[in-house]
């Protein structure tokens, strides 16, 4: 037995060492640091958890009624919302396209095309195949009405900033006053949890540097803004959670499935790996080694 | 393979020769577990050149047959293809059913190629059925399509008449959903 | 392949014909049959774990290829639409982008490996070279494929990169431009690279086949670091089939559940947030980190205070691994002979995982904060400037001074005669044991 112990080490430095490796790639925090997100205590972030999908139908709502007046989601379509563990999946329904709450939704938005006959620009509503619209016809547009900020698509918003789902959440339900003594310019707002370096903008004790950053973005959400149709009481924290849940979805819409198929894969893998030990000790038994 | 190599002897083979191998449960479960997970490997690989989802959610287009003047057609695209749009006129129609479909190669009846109470708007897949070209309106010796690649004749209703084609123009699923639009796919 | 006779024997007539014109049934034969040392440990199976995870690079890249779009306005959605709507793309993409993490870890183990148990020594000098060529093309084909995404990241990575070359005197700033096809990065550097991260692991696999055709003329090394004679062969090898096939086999199925956690559950855990914005050419990242697996040479390139000296600096870290086997004065192969060489070997390891922590450091930052410090030429001593130069100066040294230093003045223990027999075996067991020195002539 102590043989064995031997000969299982390796495997257990290896595992240490990539442990470390791994450990190497999450890079340091500026001088000046972002609060540490808050956990949205959300369904999906353990190996089994999935979308709640009154949640990201709550979120959705948030999304289209509050974030897309400013946002893009270029990258969605809205055959998407009705795809398995979507907000509008609905296992009656034949394919996502044909989906009767995607086809309402979809049919809600105008998109920009161009008449087959006439060769005008012209405004259609939505089919399921087409993607969100934009709010702003081009980039310069957007920033140009925000400032000189552009609002970021939030196509795959959580995947694009440390933190994801909660750090979404902290952000949008963490708007605080300024603390005195720090100096914020025109158009831009507070928020903890933004990266940023505030040294320089700070007029109280040096080593009392405030946590985050400046934002271009006001803090949007205010109680009962949104009327949730399941009758969640819309305030900022819910709303803020909900629609963090959401864009958690729409920067993964196949999160959900990669972890089911990964628990099986590993399962196979595991059974694997035992038939083959058991292989290499029948294998190895008369060899001295 | 694995069974017979192992030798209880040692690894070189220092036992008699001729000792029967024996099935060894454990080395062949190995072995079809490797071999089962290979083709668990490559099936992500091979569905990957499917369709994909944004590909097939434009499987299905919507038209308007009133755009098109009697006696004309016109092409529209679905799935990538072109497909005819035809609104015959009342004498291109009696061409069409009173064919004899003893004459035909690919007997089918004009109704069974149209809708009803659509008679006049026949919509074809504007791929001709020999190798794919797309024949050209209104030539050929029976009035209907003629295809320039290898001279295959279509009638009013885009039936093989003529050439090397083996079966009428395909009609592809469609339905009248309001009116005179209709939605293939 | 030779110092192994071909045992092949054609039974059938089609087997006895296709012999004499193309004997690749006896290759592949004499190959699963190649006598192998039988004191391999696990840490020998990253060899056969690198391979297959070449094959899985070469076959998720080719299905990628076939949905990815080289384009500055559409790589970045093309590689999203990969991840929502080509079916099990988000599989074959996750795979490939962790894989190759996975192929670094394994690459890293496989050449620590070799530095320990002395396989880069005559008469296995080749294999080293070879498989150091494999690691710079494989560093180069990562850098390009990174690019690919064409997110925030992959674009300031390859401005910061291309520039290395710009630090070249009088001809870096013509190659630059030529290098990247324009004043700045632009579609015409996504095409090429692109074009070349399609190219290189063909040209990986090549010189793979050469690094095996070196291994097996040159034999196995194995963790006694002795040659084994030919009138021990019988006793101290067994056949490559099946012994080493499936433990090479287990060991890859535990590499594969640790690959798969990454893959199902933490797919962009070993990646960069800032990747998933799309590159703007206008907004520099607060803070540009390459991949982990390049942050130790990334670390060495800052250390340097001077641009073109960090350049050389980087190069010079990976080209002085060609230089080993030369560098290495000890007769003995295996460090489990030399304890003293063992402990500076442990500190190159820790050195090595310092390196890369520091790469992903900003140089000023303190490295114990609130530490007195003061200021040490052009920086304060207490920051990861100068810890990153103690780092690199180890690392340079662990080459130059302590290789050549310690071979010349170690006393190494006993080697045993042969791999079978244990080294505790009394002292007349021993009598006859020599440094390696004499039986390399064997």
């Amino acid at each position: 037995m102590t043989q064995f112990l031997h000969k299982a080490m390796p495997l257990r430095k290896i595992a240490v060492a990539v442990l470390a490796f791994a450990t190497l790639s999450s890079p340091a925090f500026a001088a000046g640091e972002a609060k540490h997100p808050r956990s949205g205590g959300f369904s999906f972030e353990s190996p089994f958890g999935t979308h709640d999908q009154a949640q990201l139908q709550r979120g959705y709502k948030v999304y289209r009624e509050v974030c897309s007046v400013c946002h893009s989601m270029d990258l969605l379509s809205f055959r998407t919302l009705g795809e398995r563990g979507g907000p509008f999946y609905d296992s009656h329904a034949a394919s996502p396209a044909e989906n009767r709450f995607v086809r309402a939704i979809a049919a809600e938005a105008q998109i920009a095309d161009i008449d087959t006959e006439t060769g005008e620009p012209i405004m259609r509503p939505g089919i399921a195949a087409d993607r969100f619209p934009s709010p702003w016809p081009n980039r310069t547009a957007g920033a140009a009405a925000n400032g000189g900020a552009y609002p970021p698509d939030l196509s795959v918003m959580t995947k694009a900033r440390a933190g994801g789902a909660d750090y979404i959440y902290s952000l949008l339900s963490g708007y605080v006053d300024p603390p005195a003594g720090l100096r914020v310019g025109v158009g831009q707002y507070y928020n903890p949890y933004m990266a940023g370096d505030m040294t320089p903008f700070w007029d109280g004790d040096p080593d009392k540097v405030p946590y985050g950053g400046f934002i271009a973005m006001p803090p949007v959400l205010s109680d009962g803004q949104v009327t949730f149709d399941d009758g969640t009481v819309a305030s900022v924290d819910q709303m803020a959670k909900d629609v963090a849940a959401f864009i958690s979805w729409a920067s993964d819409p196949r999160a959900t499935e990669r972890k089911q198929t990964g628990m099986g894969v590993l399962a196979f893998l595991a059974i694997f790996a035992g038939l083959t030990y058991a292989s290499y000790r029948k294998i190895w038994k008369n060899v001295a080694h | 393979m694995a069974e017979s190599v192992v030798n209880p002897e040692g690894p070189h083979g220092e036992a008699p020769e001729g000792e029967a191998t024996r099935r060894d449960f454990i080395h062949i479960a190995a072995g079809a577990a490797a071999a089962g997970a290979g083709v668990m490997a490559a099936w992500p690989l091979i569905n990957s050149m499917n369709p994909a989802a944004d590909t097939l959610a434009l499987s299905t287009v919507e038209f308007d047959t009133s755009k098109v003047a009697e006696g004309m057609q016109l092409v529209i695209t679905w799935q990538g293809k072109p497909v005819f749009i035809r609104n015959r006129t009342a004498a291109e129609v009696q061409q069409a059913t009173s064919v004899n479909l003893s004459d035909l190669k690919d007997p089918q009846t004009d109704t069974e190629r149209t809708k009803e109470g659509h008679q006049s708007t026949l919509v074809v897949l504007a791929s001709c059925t020999h190798l794919g070209c797309i024949p050209t309106f209104g030539t050929g010796d029976y009035g209907g399509w003629f295809c320039p690649c290898h001279g295959s004749h279509y009638d009013v209703s885009g039936r093989i008449r003529k050439g090397p084609a083996p079966i009428n123009l395909v009609v592809p699923e469609y339905e009248f959903t309001a009116g005179s639009t209709i939605r293939i796919g | 392949m030779s110092g192994h006779e071909s045992t092949y024997v054609p039974k059938t007539g089609v087997e006895k014909w296709l012999d004499s014109r193309l004997p690749i049934v006896r290759f592949g034969a004499d190959y699963l049959s190649l006598p192998t040392p039988k004191n391999l440990n696990y840490w020998y199976t990253f060899g056969a774990i690198l391979s297959i995870c070449l094959v899985v690079q070469i076959v998720t890249g080719i299905f990628l290829a076939m949905h990815y779009q080289p384009n500055t306005e559409m790589a970045f959605a093309s590689v999203e639409r990969i991840m929502r709507d080509v079916n099990g793309g988000w599989l074959i993409r996750y795979v490939h982008s962790n894989g190759a993490s996975m192929f670094f870890v394994a690459v890293y183990i496989h050449m620590l490996r070799g530095l320990y148990y002395g396989s880069y020594k005559a008469p296995r000098e080749m294999i080293w070279i070879l498989g150091c060529i494999i690691f710079f093309l494989m560093i180069a084909t990562a850098f390009l494929g990174y690019v690919l995404p064409w997110g925030q990241m992959s674009y300031w990575g390859a401005e910061v990169i291309t520039n290395l070359v710009g630090a070249i005197p009088l001809i870096g700033e013509p190659i630059l431009i030529w290098l990247r096809g324009g004043p700045a990065i632009d579609n015409a550097t996504l095409n090429r690279f692109f074009s070349l991260h399609y190219l290189l692991p063909f040209v990986i696999f090549g010189v793979v086949v050469l690094h095996l055709w070196a291994l097996h003329t040159a034999g196995q090394n194995n963790p006694v670091g002795i040659l084994i004679p030919k009138d021990r062969e019988k006793k101290d090898t067994v056949p490559f089939h099946p012994y080493y096939t499936v433990k090479d086999g287990f060991a890859l199925i535990l590499f594969l559940m640790m690959f798969a956690v990454f893959v199902f559950f933490m797919p962009n855990a070993l990646g960069h947030a800032d990747n998933y914005i799309p590159a703007n050419p206008l907004v520099t990242p607060a803070h540009i980190v390459p991949e982990w697996y390049m942050l130790p040479f990334y670390a060495i390139l800052r250390a340097i205070p001077d641009k073109f000296g960090g350049v050389v600096a980087m190069f010079a870290a990976i080209g002085i691994l060609f230089v080993l086997p030369w560098l290495d004065t000890s007769k003995v192969r295996s460090m489990r002979y030399r304890p003293t060489m063992k402990i500076f070997y442990a500190l190159f390891v820790l050195n090595g995982l310092l390196l890369g922590w520091c790469g992903a450091q900003l140089p000023d930052a303190a490295v114990v904060p609130g530490m007195p410090s003061f200021t040490l030429i052009d920086g304060q001593l207490n920051s990861y400037l100068w810890l990153t130069r103690l780092s690199t100066l180890y690392y340079f040294a662990f080459f130059v001074v302590v290789l050549p230093l310690v071979g010349l003045r170690e006393t190494p223990l006993k080697i045993p005669l042969s791999i079978s027999e244990p080294v505790l075996k009394g002292p007349d067991a021993m009598s006859g044991a020599v440094p390696a020195s004499a039986e390399k002539k064997g």
